[in-house]
C-alpha cells in the first residue's frame, strides 16, 4: 500500500457553532483547501480534471453539529500522523477541528458503507422555542417505543413506499435537559436505510422540534464488535488529540 | 454594539443556504469598534454568492480596517425567506462579520455595479431601519453612500444616496472617514453639515447639494447650491496600481459563490474602445501592476488561500504587457504543486490569445468563450470591436485544434445602424463555427449567447434610443429561426429585463420613485429571473406619470443636457459625439496605447498617463485595425520597469 499506492488515512473531526450552517460539500471544500495550505502530500485522481482523493462519510444535515464526523484521504506519501492532526485544525474554520486519525489498513471499506449506527443528542423544543414538559416527553417516547411498528411513508423514485421506523430507532432516552428544553439521546441504524432526527421527533409527537442536533457517535458494527471509525480499519493509530 | 447572533441563529434552520449569513470567511475581520472610529458597513445589495467575491468591496473592507481610526464589516441582501423572518421577528439587516444591527454603523456603503439591484439597496436601508428618502434622515442616521460603476450615472438613486464616490474608492474612503471622524466628534449635529463637508472631497457626489431645473421632460440644469460645492464632479483614479497591491487577505467563503477562486487584479482601464462598453470608457487609463507583483501576489494567495484556481484579472487580460512570459512563468511555478489552474476571463478573439489559452489549460480543454459581439464586419466596426471573421475562425480553429470541444460566443443585439443581416449575421458566424469544430471532432457545439443592449452613460452610445421590447423579441425570433438544426443553442437574455434596465440605467432623478414604487410594490431580487417583472416597472412609470419610452427607446440630441452631464469620467463631451457620429459612419478607432493620442481627455485633463510594460502591441494585438502599431507618439505613456524585464515578453 505504501510507496506507489500512497498512504490512506482516516480522520476523526468536529462540527461545532456557527460553522454548522455549512453543507457537506462545504466542508469537503473547506478539507480540500487546509490540506494544500498544509501542503500535504494528497493523492490525485487521474483524467481531465484531477481531485484530491478524499471521500466522507454520512453527510450530517446542516445545521447540525458533531463530534464524530469522518473522512478518508488518500496521501501520496507517508507522513506523521500527528502533524495531520495538529497543523489541519490550524487551517480549517473555526468549529471544524481534527480530533483524531488512524492510518488505514489495505482496502479498508469505505466509511459510507460501513458504518450502520449513529448517535444524536437532540434538544427538543416545541414550535418557536415553546418549553416541552420532560415528564410528558417521557410518557410519548416510551409510548413510541412500545409500538410494534411505526409506519411513515416517503416518496422513492416517484414511487410511494411505507417505511417502519420503529426498525431504526436503537434506543431513544431523555437523558438530561438543557436551557431550551429535554436532551434525548438516540441511537439509529443507518443500514440498509437511515432517518433524520426531525423525523423520529414527528412520530413521537407531531408538534416536537430538534432544535439542537449534536451527532455523538458514528459505529462500524461487524463481527459482534462496536467499533468507533477510527479503530475499525486502523492500521496504526495517533493518541488522541483535543480540537483547540 | 450588540450581537445578534443568538437572535439570527434560530432563524437560519428555516432558510435555505444558511451559510450565507455566518461570516467565517478566511481573511475576515473581527474588528473591535471604539467610540471615536468610523464604522463602515459595506454593503452588496445582491445574494452572499455574488457579493462575497467583489474585488472592489473586499479592497475597501482591507484598507480601511487597516486604518487605526475606522472599522469595516460587511452585509450582503438576506435572500427573500430570511428577510421575511427577520421582518417577522423584528430584527434588522445586520453585518456578517460579527452579526452587528446595521443602523448601529456610521456609513452605508453600498456597491453598485447593476441597475437591478436599485430596489434591494432600498430594501436593505429599510431593512436596516434607515429611512429610504435622505431627507428624512435625522443626524443620528447612518450616512448612506454608493460607489461602483452606475455611479456614473447616480440620479436616479440622488434621493436614497447621500454620497456617491465616482471611480476608484482606494484614496475616498480615507478622506470620507477623515469627514465623518471629525463630525462624530463635534456630536454629529446637523445632517447638512457632514453632507457638505463631504462633497468637498474630489470625486464625492452629494446629491442634495444640487438643484435640478427641468423644461418640460427635458432636463435644464444641476446646479449647485453652495460655491464650494463643485459643478462638476470628476472621478478618483489611483495612479499606479503598485501602490495598491489589494486584497492581501482575499476572503475564502465557507460556502460556494461565483468566481470561486484567486483573484488577481493584473490591470485597470481599457483603451480599446468598444462602443458600447462603459467599463472600458469610465475606468481609462490603462494601469498595469508590475509583473512581480503580480507574480507576487499570485503565490501568497494560493499559499494563503488554498485555492486550486487563480484568474489574473482585467478587461481584457490578454492585453497585459508581456501575458505570455507571465503565464508561462506562472505556470512553470505551479507544476508539481498539486494541480492548480490559471485562467483569463476576458479573452480577446485572435490565435494568439488561444496559444495562451492552450498554456495555461492542459488538461480539462472543455469549453472556452469569446465575444465577438456583433454578427458582420460592419456592425463590428459601429461597435468598435474590430476583430475580423479570420481573426475569429482563426481563434476557433486553434481551439478545436488544441482539443476544446466547446466554443461559447457572446453578441450584442439591438445595437445602433443594426440591420436583420447583421442580426443573422450572428447566426451564420455561430454556424460556421461548428463547421470549423465539426472537421475535428464529432462532438463540436457553439453557444450563441444573445444580450439585448442598454446604452450606457458616458460611451459613445449614450444618445442611442434602445430597442424595445418587441424589437428585440423580434430579432431574437429571427436568430431562433436561423440556427435551427445546426448545432448552434442560442441563449438570450430576457428583452423585458433589459427594457428595466434601459429605465434605470439612463434615468433622471425623477427615476427615483419609480424605483422606491416598484420596491413597496415587493419588486426586490430584480436581477434574478423568478422574480422580475415588467409590469411592476411599466405601472410605476405610469403612476409617477413618466413615459418609459421616452427615457428608453429615444434617441438624444447632440444637444440635449443628460442626467449625468455633472458626472466627468474625464472624457470630453466632443470626443463622445465625434465617436458616435464615427460609428454611425462604420470607422473604426484603433487602441491609443499603441498608436497616437486622439485626445479623449482622460489622460491630458487629469495629468495622468497609461502605465505600461511594452510599447508594442501583444502579438495579434491590432485586430483587424490595418494600422501600422508603432510606438505611441504623442501618447503620454509611461513605461514599467523596460529593460530587466524586457525579455519575458519574447519578442
Amino acid at each position: 500500500m505504501r510507496g506507489e499506492a500512497g498512504f490512506p488515512v482516516r480522520v476523526r473531526f468536529t462540527k461545532r457553532g456557527k460553522v454548522r450552517f455549512i453543507s457537506h460539500r462545504d466542508v469537503a471544500r473547506a478539507f480540500e483547501r487546509a490540506f494544500r495550505v498544509e501542503q500535504l502530500p494528497l493523492a490525485f485522481t487521474q483524467g481531465f480534471a484531477p481531485r484530491p482523493k478524499v471521500s466522507f462519510g454520512l453527510a450530517l444535515s446542516v445545521g447540525h453539529e458533531s463530534d464524530a464526523e469522518y473522512l478518508d484521504v488518500q496521501l501520496a506519501e507517508e507522513i506523521p500522523l500527528e502533524t495531520l492532526t495538529r497543523h489541519v485544525s490550524e487551517a480549517l474554520p473555526d468549529g471544524i477541528g481534527v480530533t483524531g486519525a488512524a492510518a488505514l489498513a489495505d482496502r479498508a471499506p469505505a466509511l459510507q458503507e460501513s458504518v450502520t449506527a449513529v448517535a444524536y443528542r437532540v434538544t427538543v423544543t416545541g414550535p418557536d422555542d415553546a418549553p416541552v414538559d420532560v415528564g410528558a416527553l417521557r410518557v410519548a417516547v416510551a409510548d413510541a417505543l412500545a409500538k410494534p411498528a411505526i409506519p411513515v411513508t416517503r416518496t422513492r423514485k416517484g414511487h410511494e413506499v411505507t417505511e417502519d421506523l420503529r426498525s431504526i430507532v436503537r434506543t431513544m432516552a431523555v437523558m438530561d435537559t438543557d436551557d431550551l428544553g429535554p436532551v434525548l439521546d438516540l441511537e439509529l441504524s443507518t443500514q440498509p436505510r437511515g432517518t433524520r432526527p426531525a423525523e423520529v421527533l414527528a412520530a413521537v409527537d407531531g408538534d416536537l422540534v430538534d432544535r439542537r442536533v449534536l451527532r455523538t457517535k458514528q459505529l462500524i458494527e461487524r463481527g459482534g464488535a462496536r467499533l468507533e471509525p477510527l479503530e475499525a480499519d486502523a492500521r496504526s493509530r495517533v493518541p488522541e488529540a483535543r480540537a483547540s | 454594539m450588540s450581537n445578534l447572533w443568538p437572535r439570527i441563529e434560530p432563524l437560519l434552520a428555516r432558510v435555505e443556504k444558511p451559510a450565507r449569513y455566518i461570516g467565517m470567511e478566511r481573511g475576515a475581520a473581527a474588528p473591535a469598534h471604539r467610540p471615536g472610529d468610523v464604522s463602515w458597513l459595506l454593503v452588496y445589495p445582491d445574494t452572499y454568492e455574488v457579493g462575497l467575491p467583489n474585488q472592489g468591496l473586499q479592497i475597501l473592507y482591507e484598507i480601511l480596517n487597516e486604518r487605526d481610526d475606522a472599522a469595516a464589516e460587511r452585509s450582503y441582501a438576506p435572500w427573500v425567506d430570511l428577510e421575511g423572518e427577520l421582518r417577522r421577528h423584528g430584527l434588522p439587516l445586520f453585518s456578517v462579520d460579527t452579526h452587528r444591527p446595521a443602523g448601529e454603523f456610521d456609513v452605508l456603503a453600498f456597491n453598485l455595479s447593476a441597475e437591478l439591484v436599485y430596489t434591494n439597496l432600498l430594501n436593505c436601508l429599510d431593512l436596516a431601519g434607515v429611512p429610504v428618502r435622505s431627507e428624512h434622515r435625522r443626524p443620528d442616521a447612518p450616512v448612506v453612500v454608493a460607489g461602483g460603476h452606475c455611479a456614473f450615472n447616480p440620479e436616479p438613486m440622488a434621493d436614497f444616496v447621500d454620497a456617491f464616490v465616482i471611480g476608484d474608492g482606494e484614496e475616498a474612503v480615507g478622506e470620507m472617514t477623515d469627514v465623518v471622524r471629525e463630525w462624530k466628534r463635534a456630536g454629529r449635529t446637523t445632517r447638512e453639515g457632514v453632507l457638505r463637508e463631504l462633497a468637498t472631497i474630489p470625486g464625492v457626489y452629494v446629491p442634495a447639494m444640487y438643484d435640478v431645473d427641468y423644461d418640460g421632460p427635458f432636463l435644464r440644469e444641476v446646479r449647485p447650491r453652495f460655491d464650494d460645492v463643485p459643478e462638476v464632479v470628476d472621478k478618483r483614479t489611483v495612479a499606479d496600481l503598485a501602490e495598491w497591491p489589494y486584497p492581501k487577505q482575499q476572503l475564502v467563503p465557507l460556502t460556494e459563490v461565483v468566481h470561486d477562486r484567486l483573484n488577481v487584479e493584473i490591470f485597470r482601464g481599457c483603451t480599446r474602445g468598444c462602443r458600447f462598453c462603459q467599463a472600458g470608457m469610465i475606468t481609462r487609463p490603462v494601469r498595469e501592476r508590475p509583473e512581480e507583483q503580480v507574480r507576487t501576489m499570485v503565490q501568497d494567495g494560493l499559499r494563503r488561500t488554498g485555492y486550486d484556481e487563480v484568474a489574473l484579472t482585467s478587461l481584457s487580460s490578454a492585453d497585459f504587457s508581456g501575458i505570455d512570459g507571465l503565464v508561462a512563468g506562472l505556470v512553470n511555478e505551479q507544476e508539481g504543486s498539486g494541480c492548480v489552474s490559471l485562467s483569463l476571463p476576458s479573452l480577446r478573439v485572435d490565435a494568439f490569445t488561444v496559444g495562451i489559452a492552450g498554456e495555461i489549460q492542459k488538461v480539462r480543454r472543455t469549453g472556452l468563450t469569446f465575444a465577438p459581439e456583433g454578427g458582420t464586419w460592419r456592425i463590428r466596426q459601429v461597435l468598435n470591436k474590430l476583430i475580423t471573421e479570420e481573426d475569429l475562425y482563426d481563434a476557433v480553429e486553434g481551439a478545436y485544434w488544441q482539443g476544446w470541444r466547446r466554443v461559447k460566443l457572446y453578441f450584442l443585439t439591438g445595437v445602433p445602424t443594426e440591420m436583420d443581416e447583421d442580426t443573422l449575421g450572428i447566426a451564420e458566424l455561430a454556424r460556421n463555427v461548428v463547421k470549423v469544430g465539426r472537421r475535428y471532432t464529432r462532438q463540436a457545439s457553439c453557444t450563441a449567447s444573445i444580450g439585448g443592449f442598454v446604452p450606457k452613460p458616458h460611451t459613445p452610445f449614450q444618445w442611442f434610443g434602445q430597442n424595445g421590447v418587441d424589437e428585440l423579441e423580434r430579432k431574437v425570433g429571427l436568430l431562433r429561426g436561423a440556427v435551427r438544426k445546426s448545432g448552434v443553442q442560442l441563449r438570450w437574455h430576457d428583452p423585458a429585463a433589459t427594457f428595466a434596465e434601459g429605465i434605470a440605467s439612463r434615468g433622471d432623478r425623477r427615476i427615483g420613485r419609480v424605483i422606491e414604487r416598484v420596491w413597496r410594490d415587493g419588486g426586490t431580487f430584480q436581477e434574478w429571473s423568478e422574480r422580475f417583472d415588467l409590469g411592476r416597472w411599466l405601472g410605476a412609470m405610469a403612476a409617477e406619470g413618466l413615459d418609459a419610452d421616452w427615457y428608453v427607446t429615444r434617441h438624444r440630441t447632440a444637444d440635449e443636457v443628460l442626467p449625468w452631464d455633472h458626472i466627468s469620467a474625464g472624457l470630453h463631451r466632443d470626443f463622445l459625439w465625434q465617436d458616435w457620429q464615427a460609428a454611425l459612419h462604420e470607422h473604426g478607432l484603433p487602441d491609443c496605447r499603441w498608436t497616437p493620442c486622439y485626445d479623449c481627455g482622460v489622460c491630458t485633463d487629469y495629468a495622468l498617463e497609461h502605465v505600461v510594460a511594452s510599447p508594442v502591441a501583444p502579438a495579434g494585438g491590432s485586430q483587424g485595425t490595418g494600422q501600422d502599431l508603432g510606438r505611441g507618439g504623442d501618447t503620454p505613456v509611461a513605461f514599467l520597469g523596460l529593460g530587466e524585464k524586457a525579455g519575458s515578453g519574447a519578442r
